[in-house]
């Protein structure tokens, strides 16, 4: 995107994390906005920020990737009337995002859909969270909400309620399927039980020790958090770590991408009438939780990485027992890949079941792994390699298919590379400290993080605020633009595969609810 | 079919329990003892996401695992509150998800155990109180027992079982 065609001066933010930063007004975000699709960018997120203290205003803050990277535009916007022009048009994924702006920020565009997003009841509809005036430890009664879904008409047509409290083991939301016969119609989403006012509870916390909060925003991605939430610290606060924690997180950061796509293979195998496949997967996973363990000292990884380094190192000897380890674990996976290859009842399931094409992926900004098994050849590792990514030549891999088959095989390659990534860096792990001291950044000093986590990338803006406080903290993770892809996936597909091709999704939502 | 076979053979028994967990082999045991003594037959348990990060999920997950094994110790997830005997539940509980709570409850029959799984069910955790959290489980349904940890240890998750039904086991 050429800024300075428009006439727009860039700011640039050097670090783990560069990025191109820009204020616009209304007419230039939009002709940015249509200037990122043209050269196939995509939205990476949207979310907005209270400076009424400073500039009696607010801004909404948009995160773009076009052809040189990330791109970051604030836009002010007016205290008595805070709206901005629809992206959804050029971005269908806005769509959610604009809603929730309006539900946390009273911000509005007049897109298609002014339905709310992530507030159901707790809160007033007049009231919003994320100002600053808003104070955080009030409580409202609960209520119990009446959400309008969209109905389709039709003979024959019947509508199935599910959630919010599924039948197994699974996080809330609520799905409405229209259907005729078996034959799914439409699916609706509605997203917002798990809201715990995540981006409010930042600002209660010192700086210092946010990362555990960070770390938790998805359990199941809680290294990538972790990493994109040191990355933009250490930039706010100028920090250079260790280039041995740059490393060991590298290590981390593989592994948590091997134990979750070993977990999912298990249930996509289960959902597909393979219960030897779940067992066999969750005994891999289970062991890679207790090397995680043994080399780490935590099962999920979560707080290993933490500003200025990891807060632990790895011995020599769990740097050997890893090492050992890897090579049966990839024999194994082999092994298992060609019984998956070779099962034709398991195949019949995957193949061309909750298919999205590489046209529908790329309109509505599918991205991270289920964007990559549908032709989007997205990858940060591989598009903006950061230590200790540039030292190996990440090996890029993805599918077109778009099938439940399609991201299962992608979940088999890329572990396959993670497993070779994690072979290198152990292998050439550089010596030295694995830790410096990280104080709080300035207040008003900004800091980005961006890192492909197993699901897709995950980004993080932070803000410092006075006395070691944060001002301002918005994650987005993947799940976002990717939940509304699942409900085209699973239009024309038959009720019974919906778990499946929900599994191969695998979204996030407390990552999304926030 | 013989590939199957073979990896089955490879990778050994599952459900025999590694040296190290010595220690939860003796809680399985327990755990299995109870439950017989106690029910007569499989306990059930409904899991509840209250508001949770999924991590406990995870270690929720890894119970059914071959290593645990949780089926083989007579436990079994169901999909109703109605056939459930325990309620276990994670998470800070979000506003959002307190009425959906409070009826899953409601819906299990008496006599009936909860147990509230890792830092965020026993106080709120990282997630505290606020305008979309209620923090504890205990501030929403009463709770029998409580298992800390963030995320607890399946091992953990397990003893925090045995806990409720011994608790209900006593006169
Ligand atoms: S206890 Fe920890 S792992 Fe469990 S839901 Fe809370 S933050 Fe997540």
């Amino acid at each position: 995107m050429d800024l300075l065609g428009l006439g727009l001066e860039a700011s640039v933010l050097t670090g783990a994390c560069h990025l191109r930063r820009c204020r616009v007004d209304a007419e230039d975000l939009v002709t940015v906005a249509l200037g990122v699709r043209e050269e196939h960018g995509r939205l990476v997120a949207l979310w907005g920020s209270d400076e009424r203290d400073r500039e009696n205003c607010f801004h909404l803050h948009l995160a773009f990737e076009d052809a040189q990277g990330l791109l970051v535009l604030d836009l002010p916007l007016a205290e008595e009337m805070p709206s901005y022009p629809d992206l959804s048009e050029i971005f269908p994924a806005a769509t959610r995002m604009q809603r929730a702006a309006y539900d946390l920020f009273g911000f509005w565009a007049i897109g298609p859909d002014q339905r709310f997003w992530v507030r159901h009841a707790a809160w007033p509809d007049t009231e919003f969270p994320l100002r600053r005036d808003f104070d955080g430890s009030r409580q409202w009664p609960a209520e119990p909400e009446e959400y309008p879904f969209v109905r389709v008409a039709g003979e024959g047509v019947h509508e199935i309620p599910v959630g919010p409290v599924h039948a197994g083991i699974i996080e809330p939301g609520h799905f409405r399927f229209q259907v005729v016969g078996e034959k799914v119609l439409r699916l609706e989403q509605r997203l917002g039980y798990v809201h715990k006012g995540i981006e409010k509870r930042f600002e209660e916390l010192p700086a210092h020790s946010a990362h555990r909060l960070a770390g938790r925003i998805s359990g199941d991605t809680t290294v990538a958090w972790a990493w994109a939430w040191a990355m933009a610290y250490e930039q706010a606060a100028e920090i250079q770590p260790p280039v041995r924690a740059l490393w060991l997180r590298g290590v981390l950061l593989e592994l948590e991408r091997v134990a979750n796509h070993l977990g999912d293979l298990g249930y996509l195998g289960n959902d597909g009438g393979f219960a030897f496949g779940l067992a066999q997967f969750s005994r891999l996973k289970e062991v890679v939780l207790r090397a995680n363990q043994a080399a780490f000292g935590h099962r999920l990884l979560m707080d290993r990485i933490i500003p200025g380094g990891v807060s632990t190192d790895l011995t020599p000897a769990a740097r050997a027992t890893l090492r050992e380890f890897l090579p049966g674990l990839a024999a194994e996976l082999g092994e298992l890949r060609t019984i998956f290859d070779d099962h034709a009842g398991l195949q019949d399931r995957f193949m061309s079941t909750g298919r999205v094409t590489p046209e529908l992926a790329a309109s509505l900004g599918l991205s991270g792994l289920a964007g990559r098994a549908s032709g989007q050849a997205r990858d940060l590792r591989v598009d903006y390699p950061a230590t200790p990514y540039d030292r190996v030549e990440v090996r890029r891999c993805g599918g077109v298919a778009g099938d439940v088959a399609a991201r299962v095989a992608l979940r088999f390659d890329e572990i396959f590379e993670s497993l070779r990534l994690l072979h290198r860096f152990l292998g050439e792990l550089p010596e030295g400290e694995w830790r410096t001291e990280a104080p709080p950044p300035p207040a008003g000093a900004h800091g980005f993080g961006w890192v492909e986590a197993w699901r897709g990338p995950v980004f993080l803006a932070l803000e410092a605020g006075p006395d070691g406080g944060l001002r301002r903290v918005h994650a987005h993770d993947p799940s976002w633009e990717n939940w509304p892809v699942l409900e085209h996936a699973v239009m024309g597909n038959i009720v019974p595969d919906f778990p499946l091709i929900n599994k191969s999704f695998n979204l996030s939502y407390s990552g999304q609810d926030l | 079919m013989w590939r199957v076979l073979r990896q089955i053979v490879r990778a050994g028994m599952p459900g025999e329990p590694p040296a190290e967990v010595d220690e939860s082999l003796r809680l399985k045991e327990r755990l299995h003892a109870q439950i017989l003594a106690t029910l007569g037959r499989a306990l059930t348990i409904r899991q509840v996401d209250a508001g949770s990060c999924n991590g406990c999920e995870l270690e929720i997950h890894a119970l059914g695992n071959p290593i645990y094994n949780l089926e083989g110790l007579g436990i079994k997830f169901v999909a109703s509150p109605r056939h459930a005997d325990l309620l276990l539940v994670t998470g800070p509980v979000a506003k959002h998800m307190e009425i959906a709570l409070k009826r899953t409850y409601e819906a299990t029959p008496e006599p009936k155990l909860v147990v509230a799984v890792g830092d965020c069910g026993v106080d709120g955790g990282i997630f505290g109180q606020s305008y979309a959290s209620c923090g504890a489980v205990a501030k929403v349904i009463p709770v029998d027992v409580v298992v800390h940890g963030c995320p607890p240890s399946p091992t953990a998750i397990l003893q925090g079982i045995l806990t409720a039904i011994s608790v209900r086991n006593q006169p």
